[in-house]
């Protein structure tokens, strides 16, 4: 006895749908119910919410699909404006009605062109009779595009009087939705989070850190073959999960630091298995954190770095010679007191970045254009930052983007002991 | 001191300031005498100052071109060398990545695998302006062995999602197009617009362009299809993965993620500084799509290091540099840029301006042709080589029957220069095959005294006399203390490159060299029975003595014992390496400065190459408004201590009157300091009748100054006093 039940399908096609989607019967059968029989008028506009990887697409296409509702299918992060989201659908509209026939080229650009060329295409197929679903994938992009989008799908079968209904998926929640001037309220609907039970011992470790569904599939099939080693060996038989656990839970959590992380790539840590060696001889990305720079980009840096996590106000302490004996204490303001490492960095000029250079470069440095582009190639490489550059005639302003831990490793290169010139660290 | 402009603004302001001043010295960048324009025009005469062609101008201009164009071709070929295997690791990659795709695996361990985009991430170091040449070669090679379809994407073509796309499907379309060739009637040419930008319709393209090769089989697409393969993966290159927003390069990972399974796609990530970069730019939901692999490629010191190597510290080309120009690339690259082209840019500059401006470097060529063209030196030319101060202190020395000759026998005087190059010539084989060696033994003492890069003992030997040098005494002092295989592999190490060098005095050395290897293993033998002995009976006498006071006293003994001991024969034979290894120093390394004739083979004149390649945009600034004589040459303008001349540009005199202005400047005051100036030397007499009252004209030349200056960004409109700008330059706060 099916789950499934419903008099508009044969029995077989439910079945068969049923074991398709596992752990999902429940939301399956309510979405059965708002459709109805074929020619039914259904809901104007469902919206199915859940988390990353709850199964809304693959439910939503499943169930189409299977059940050969016509139907049209966009993804909303493809097709990013608005225009190319509208022909879309009608480009697909045409050509699963016309079937071979070659398409024309459509041209829709806005929102009552659509409605008239939705209605043609309708007319033009054989669906009167049947309700048309438009699923919209992503749907939160919706609310990128003009104002009026949004809520005219929402009421698109009041607009078209056709037969249509529109299903929209996203991973938001339908109050961000919600336009100010309000719009027709579409149906909502919960996918609720997979508590899969499988595999435990991969959730064990990765369910902590990982909730994406796609992500576990992955990791699962990567490691599977590590898993069933011992078997193959001959070490262990299927049900010895204790000696598979022992064999899997170093490997897995090695997996959660390297590849996990993207750290090294899949096919690195596929070769790593074959060939039994260790991790460690593979360095992921992040340890490739030297960079190396010129000799002057590098005071430069350091120049910003100070700048940035330095108030104005102790510069004549830093870099004057005879700027007297000034207590910390004494001479900081009370906002000051708070660390300005946790505040991040802050925005300096240009003329402070070089007054600072100057001072902290042993020799002379002549202020020449190579000084200057510098500058510039640190921006565009992103350990500077520029900030607000729209009045030219002020000198522009900088910020410096790189951590204590890097910054310090440049100044060890320099033999330039930073701490002592932080007054955070005073 | 304040400036208030960004460099890029800057160049833009300095340019306007070139216009303005049409007489301009060049202070910057490279002037415009450079290569390229000369090459182009295919003019001598450019090197000509004359009309007459006494100093062989066209001669040397030929030579400059043909060595140029030796330098390039071995430029090209080393760096070449250098990317070979990084460019065959990604290539490897690359055919790795997409092997599933063409098997069409049906597996889910692999379904699963093959959702991710395989990625490449390449990590080229900081210097950007080389990259342009990595990218090439590789899209080259790529579009040789893998794949048509190479798409190299900018970040500032690409500001949004949708201008890469434009851009990608430009790119990829009309290689396809080029591919085939364009009498193809059915491969209509779509202009760009037309076509709807987005992932789908590329991945038709891709489809119906494969699925075209696969049928059309005949004649012409043999040869590609054997090549690449059946469905060539679509390479996508960014080439600054820095500039990109996260948004565009997310958009995108996300968008052809869901089509990587009907579009081979695989991706490049040009990276600049650290990979660290991938992690901040991308969440891990988007990394997560991504298969990425790491490839790096040779740090730019060690390709500086190799160039170096094949360009200068080899006999192939005449010219060679001075030690200070040397140090000026140098410095520069390591200072500033870290930029292998520009050295070579650079290099490039010294080769063009020492044969425009040293007349005797026609001579300055290989040396089957000295000969020939010594002998036909003009008269001038002669004398040019008479006033060489290297020249002059030969010919001090010599006894003088010959000093006569010297002076006043053109032919003798050929005759002895050629004599002269061909030693130098001898002189710089020899000096490259010992600086060799001797980098051999400065390259492993602790803390390098001499430098650790073989350039670094370069210079210092180009310098001085390098054995005068307190580093020189202290590496030599340290190589005496070198134990028994360090000094054996070195030695070794040095017979291979004097056997190797072309130099025909080194076979004496080599032999030499060969013979202490010899000693040394003779050495060895004798030594090894000779402390068997020695360790065996000491260890005896040990062993009987049990008590601690005798214990003590043994040891003490033999610890005496060793102190004072003579020096053992091993290290008698060292100091007879290091000895000779002095000696042949002092007679090879002699610093090209003393050698008669240098000038015209080095290229020393340092000030010109500062001039053209540390631009100091300030100082020509302030120069050129502070002192206009200084650019434009003309007598009237020339003022002495500080006044202002009235005859100067206006924008010159208000600049003046500014600077001795504070941070606001009244206008009015300016206004009437300006109009004295100016009117001071046209009426001195007729100043009572308008003292008060400010001609018009002067009124608007002076407003037209002020806005000049203010479109330059010496000051700006303050809100702060009425009538009163902001000064924001030099002194103003």
């Amino acid at each position: 006895m099916p789950n499934l039940e419903h008099p508009a399908y044969p029995a077989a096609d439910l079945l068969h749908l049923e074991s398709l989607v596992p752990c999902r019967e429940s939301q399956v059968s309510t979405l059965l119910s708002i459709f109805g029989e074929r020619q039914q008028f259904s809901f104007p506009s469902v919206f199915i919410y859940g988390h990353t990887s709850s199964g809304k697409t693959y439910v939503m296409q499943t169930l189409l699909t299977t059940l050969q509702l016509p139907h049209v299918f966009v993804n909303c992060v493809e097709y990013f404006t608005s225009r190319l989201l509208l022909e879309e659908i009608l480009i697909q509209l045409q050509s699963c009605s016309s079937g071979t026939e070659q398409t024309s080229p459509v041209h829709c650009d806005t929102l009552n062109d659509f409605v008239r060329l939705f209605k043609q295409a309708v007319a033009n197929r054989e669906l009167q009779d049947q309700t048309l679903y438009i699923v919209l994938d992503r749907a939160e992009q919706l609310r990128e595009m003009e104002a009026n989008i949004l809520p005219a799908f929402l009421r698109l079968q009041e607009l078209t009087d056709r037969n249509v209904t529109v299903i929209l998926l996203s991973e938001v929640v339908w109050e961000l939705f919600r336009p100010n001037i309000g719009c027709f309220e579409p149906f909502t609907m919960y996918f609720p989070d997979f508590y899969a039970a499988y595999i435990n011992i991969l959730l064990g470790v990765f369910y902590m850190v990982c909730r994406d569904l796609k992500e576990l599939r992955h990791l699962a099939a990567l490691n599977f073959a590590k898993y069933c080693e011992p078997v193959v060996r001959g070490e262990a038989n299927e049900r010895d999960t204790r000696k598979l656990w022992k064999n899997i839970e170093p490997h897995l959590k090695k997996a959660m630091q390297t590849v996990y992380l993207r750290e090294i790539s899949s096919s690195q840590w596929e070769r790593l298995q074959h060939d039994g060696g260790e991790p460690g001889q593979l360095k992921g990305l992040s340890a490739h954190t030297h960079v190396e720079l010129p000799y002057y980009s590098k005071f430069l840096l350091i120049a910003a770095y100070l700048a940035s996590y330095n108030p104005v106000r102790t510069d004549k302490r830093f870099f004057l010679k005879h700027h007297g004996k000034i207590r910390k204490t004494n001479f900081m303001k009370k906002h000051e007191k708070t660390s300005n490492h946790l505040l991040g960095p802050k925005p300096f000029p240009l003329d402070r970045l070089l007054a600072i250079l100057y001072s902290i470069v042993d020799n002379r440095v002549a202020p020449t254009a190579n000084i200057f582009s510098q500058i510039t190639s640190l921006v565009t490489l992103q350990l500077l930052s520029m900030v607000g550059q729209n009045d030219q005639l002020d000198g522009p302003r900088y910020k410096c983007t790189v951590s204590l831990d890097f910054i310090r490793a440049i100044a060890r290169t320099v033999n330039f002991d930073i701490i002592k010139y932080l007054y955070d660290f005073l | 001191m304040k400036w208030p402009l960004e460099p890029v603004r800057l160049m833009f302001v300095l340019k306007s300031v070139w216009g303005f001043f049409a007489v301009f010295q060049g202070c910057f960048v490279f002037k415009p005498t450079t290569k390229k324009r000369r090459l182009s025009e295919k003019k001598a005469h450019d090197f000509r100052s004359t009309s007459d062609d006494s100093e062989d101008t066209e001669l040397r201009f030929v030579t400059c071109q043909s060595l140029w164009n030796q330098v390039k071709s071995e430029t090209q070929r080393i760096q070449e060398d250098l990317n070979k295997q990084l460019l065959e690791n990604l290539v490897s990659f690359l055919s790795r990545s997409h092997s599933d795709f063409q098997e069409k695996t049906t597996e889910w361990t692999c379904r699963m695998k093959f959702r991710e985009i395989p990625t490449a991430a390449l990590v080229l170091g900081v210097n950007v302006t080389d990259h342009d040449l990595t990218f090439r070669g590789l899209s080259d090679v790529l579009q040789d062995n893998i794949t048509p379809y190479v798409a190299l994407l900018e970040a500032k073509d690409c500001p949004g999602i949708k201008n890469l796309m434009q851009k990608l499907m430009g790119q990829l379309m009309n290689c396809d197009i080029d591919v085939d060739s364009l009498e193809d009637e059915n491969c209509v040419q779509v202009s760009q617009n037309k076509i709807r930008c987005s992932m789908s319709s590329l991945t038709s393209w891709y489809e119906s362009v494969t699925k075209k090769t696969d049928s059309e089989t005949p004649s012409k697409k043999r040869n590609s299809s054997s090549r690449h393969w059946q469905s060539p993966p679509v390479v996508v290159i960014f080439k600054d993965m820095e500039s990109f927003t996260t948004k565009v390069l997310q958009d995108f990972i996300v968008i052809s993620s869901q089509h990587i399974h009907e579009l081979p796609l695989v991706l490049i990530f040009g990276i600049a500084t650290s990979p660290m970069i991938i992690h901040r730019l991308l969440p891990h939901s988007v990394s997560s799509l991504l298969c990425i692999e790491l490839f790096q490629s040779l740090s730019c010191k060690e390709h500086l290091s190799t160039i170096i190597d094949k360009l200068l510290l080899t006999s192939r080309f005449p010219f060679k540099l001075g030690e200070k120009v040397l140090q000026v690339l140098i410095n520069i690259f390591l200072y500033h840029d870290f930029s292998v082209q520009n050295f070579i840019k650079g290099f490039q500059l010294c080769i063009v301006e020492h044969f425009y401006s040293q007349p005797l470097s026609v001579l300055c060529c290989q040396l089957a042709d000295i000969k020939k063209r010594a002998y036909s030196l003009s008269h001038e030319q002669c004398e040019n080589i008479r006033r060489l101060p290297s020249f002059r202190r030969y010919v001090e020395k010599q006894e003088s029957g010959k000093q006569v000759a010297l002076l006043t026998n053109d032919c003798f005087l050929k005759e002895e220069t050629e004599k002269l190059l061909e030693d130098l010539h001898v002189y710089h084989e020899n000096y490259v095959s010992i600086l060799r060696c001797l980098h051999v033994f400065t390259s492993s003492l602790p803390k390098y005294p001499l430098g650790k890069q073989i350039r670094e003992l370069h210079c210092a030997c180009l310098e001085n006399r390098v054995w005068e040098t307190k580093e020189y005494e202290s590496s030599l002092q340290l190589a005496r203390m070198l134990n028994k295989t360090d000094l054996v592999t070195m030695l070794q190490q040095c017979v291979e490159i004097l056997m190797s060098s072309s130099g025909k005095e080194f076979d004496k050395a080599a032999e030499k060299l060969k013979e202490f290897l010899t000693q040394f293993q003779n050495l060895e033998v004798a030594e090894a029975s000779q402390e068997r002995d020695v360790s065996v009976s000491s260890q005896k006498e040990l062993q009987k003595k049990t008590d601690l006071y005798h214990l003590q006293k043994t040891l003490l003994e033999l610890k005496e014992s060793r102190r004072s001991k003579k020096l053992t024969k091993f290290e008698m034979l060292r100091f007879e390496v290091v000895d000779y290894i002095d000696s042949l120093v002092r007679k090879y390394l002699v610093p090209a400065d003393d050698r008669t004739l240098h000038e015209i083979v080095y290229f020393n004149t340092t000030t010109v190459l500062r001039g053209h390649l540390n631009a100091a945009p300030r100082t020509a600034l302030h120069t050129a408004l502070n002192n206009p004589h200084w650019y434009l040459k003309n007598q009237a303008l020339k003022c002495d201590g500080g006044g202002i001349s009235n005859k100067a540009p206006d924008i010159c005199i208000v600049y003046k009157l500014h600077l001795e202005c504070g941070r606001l400047i009244n206008l009015v005051d300016w206004l009437e300091a300006f109009s004295t100036v100016v009117t001071a030397a046209e009426e001195p007499n007729a100043d009572a009748a308008s003292s008060d009252q400010v001609d018009d004209t002067i009124h608007a030349r002076f407003i037209r100054a002020v806005s000049e200056l203010e479109l330059l960004g010496f000051i700006k409109p303050s809100k702060q006093k009425t009538d009163h700008v902001a000064r924001l330059t030099w002194g103003g706060c």
